[in-house]
């Protein structure tokens, strides 16, 4: 049975339709990528699944559950983590306690346990601290532990935010461009790290340009284009989909020679 | 937190006369607030301008409860605080779910409302005149005199500054300070904004009615000048001046722009003026307030 079930999605800003009447079918277990030109609607669908747009009409239906119209909290709740293209790393605090924040699910507590410190609160924030120095190792990030996190460099941050979205121990995680602004080294470190959270069953929803990464590491890859789904399959079937290789480069009359786009 | 508590320890050999202690007690009260505040506008990012709203609601709540109703002090207090608390939940429920000022305009109204209904109210509240307030009695035995008050007064304090403290480092002020830091980051980490900023107000509204409760007792006195939106905005700026997002700025904002005025009583007509200028002043030499700023320089130093 599909994780994530989206039917009919639909979404407009003005008269910009972003996405329109999407259907994806989102597996349990497995890496998806979500391909397609700038402006495709992209991030506006990771926003939605994520509950920070509110979509105009259709359903979102995680774990037996309809999540479309809920509050953005609702959505983490259901098990739904994220990260960002451009970074909402909380740059006040420092990389533990970004991650700790990320566990805020998993360590419930009433104000009156906050206001006076109580004994069972002290045992689970140190619980908290240790899962979250555990998720900063998977990450490779030990030694940023206590450093404040607008003292990080960018390539750490990019990591950080993901081992906050795993604070929350979701079933889904969404990465948006995980892999952009960062060199081939670093890049291939998120790759591994992909197929680490893969192998730990965690699905993976990624929006990403590097192709590379997107063909070593998907199971699925869906293809955006003009806020529809143009085609979806494995890698390498998508690879070899003419409409994608013309979204991509422009119909073969029109732009690249035809030796070129099939070779 | 222990230098704090030392400097109540040791004040009280500084304080040579009744006067002195007064002004202390001031400074407690209007610190014990200013925490409060201080974690609503540095930590959950919201103002309120009708703090001396609930202030006086606390003042004339455990008055009224105790001389028209005859519950005993002790008890009317606590209940005032209550009662408080519930009125910012009834406010900040619907307004604080809206992104922007919305919780600014609601407190602003709600202290006007406060003001003008302790002034025309008169048979419950004795109106513009003001109501005798009757004493704290503990244990049969009736609490008078400043240096008790000093005690009492900077013990709330005290305890009001432990609990914000605990507050800021557990999971719920991790929550807030997420929100500071990126909402958006906040709530797809499946933290409730509008719960943590209502949590957060309803604790601002009971420390403030607190003081006011203890105002009221210690003076035997109070007027509606207690609830006017001049005092929502000097508490206001005691917490900006002091330091946004830090527990002993709020304290030593209250403390320098409590004593402030009564150094200047020749200014007196021009305190409101000497306010703004501190504020404008504030904004422009150190925006963190001065607690981070001084914080910042002595790190600075040190290297």
């Amino acid at each position: 049975m599909s994780l994530l079930a989206v039917s009919d999605l639909s979404k407009a800003f003005g008269g910009v339709r972003a996405i329109a009447e999407l259907n994806l079918q989102v597996r349990r277990g497995a890496v998806h990528s979500i391909i397609g030109p700038n402006g495709a609607g992209k991030t506006s669908l990771l926003n939605m699944l994520s509950g920070v747009y509110r979509p105009d009409a259709g359903s979102i239906r995680f774990d037996g559950h309809e999540l479309a119209g809920q509050p953005t909290h609702r959505f983490a709740a259901a098990g739904i983590g994220r990260t960002f293209q451009n970074l909402q790393v909380f740059f006040n605090m420092t990389a533990l306690e970004n991650v700790m924040t990320g566990r805020h699910l998993r360590e419930r507590c009433s104000l009156p346990a906050a206001l006076l410190r109580t004994p069972k609160l002290v045992r689970a924030e140190a619980e908290c601290r240790e899962a979250a120095r555990r998720l900063l190792h998977l990450v490779g990030l030990s030694a940023y532990e206590d450093t404040a996190a607008d003292a990080m460099p960018y390539g750490a941050l990019k990591r950080l935010e993901i081992a906050r979205a795993l604070g929350a121990e979701p079933q889904l995680l969404l990465l948006d461009e995980p892999a952009a602004g960062l060199n081939a080294t670093e890049a291939r470190e998120i790759d591994a790290l992909i197929k680490r959270l893969a192998a730990q069953g965690v699905t993976v929803i990624l929006v990403e340009h590097n192709m590379r990464l997107v063909m070593e590491v998907s199971d699925h890859v869906f293809v955006l284009d003009h806020g529809r789904k143009l085609a979806e399959g494995t890698p390498d079937e998508v690879g070899r989909d003419p409409r994608v290789i013309e979204a991509y480069l422009g119909a073969p009359d029109t732009a690249a020679p035809s030796g070129a786009v099939h070779a | 937190m222990l230098v704090l508590a030392t400097v109540v320890a040791l004040l009280p050999l500084v304080l040579t006369n009744n006067y002195f202690y007064e002004v202390a007690i001031l400074v407690a009260l209007n610190a014990t607030v200013c925490v409060g505040l201080n974690l609503l506008i540095g930590y959950a990012g919201q103002i309120s301008l009708g703090h001396a709203g609930f202030f006086a609601l606390g003042g004339y709540g455990s008055a009224i409860l105790a001389a028209r109703y005859g519950v005993p002090v002790w008890l009317a207090m606590p209940l005032a605080c209550v009662v408080v608390a519930l009125i910012a939940f009834v406010i900040g429920r619907p307004t604080l779910r809206l992104k922007g000022h919305t919780l600014a305009m609601a407190t602003l109204g709600l202290g006007i409302i406060v003001a003008i209904v302790i002034t025309t109210e008169d048979r419950i509240t004795g109106g513009p005149d003001g109501m005798a307030v009757p004493p704290l009695v503990l244990f049969g035995w009736t609490v008078m005199g400043e240096r008790i008050w000093y005690w009492i007064v900077t013990g709330h304090l005290l305890v009001a500054v432990w609990l914000a403290l605990n507050l800021i480092e557990s999971p719920t002020g991790r929550a807030l300070r997420a929100l500071h830091g990126s909402e958006v980051a906040a709530e797809t980490s499946g933290i409730d904004s509008a719960r943590y900023k209502l949590q957060v107000f309803m604790l601002s509204a009971f420390f403030a009615a607190l003081a006011g409760a203890l105002t009221a007792h210690y003076a035997g006195f109070i007027t509606p000048a207690k609830a006017s939106f001049m005092h929502s905005v000097e508490l206001v700026i005691m917490v900006v001046f002091g330091g946004m997002a830090s527990t002993f700025g709020a304290v030593v904002g209250a403390a320098l722009l409590t004593t402030l005025p009564q150094l200047l009583t020749v200014l007196k007509d021009y305190e409101m003026m000497v306010f703004g200028a501190v504020l404008i002043a504030t904004m422009v030499f150190f925006p963190q307030g001065i607690v981070p700023a001084l914080g910042r320089w002595w790190a600075r130093r040190r290297q």
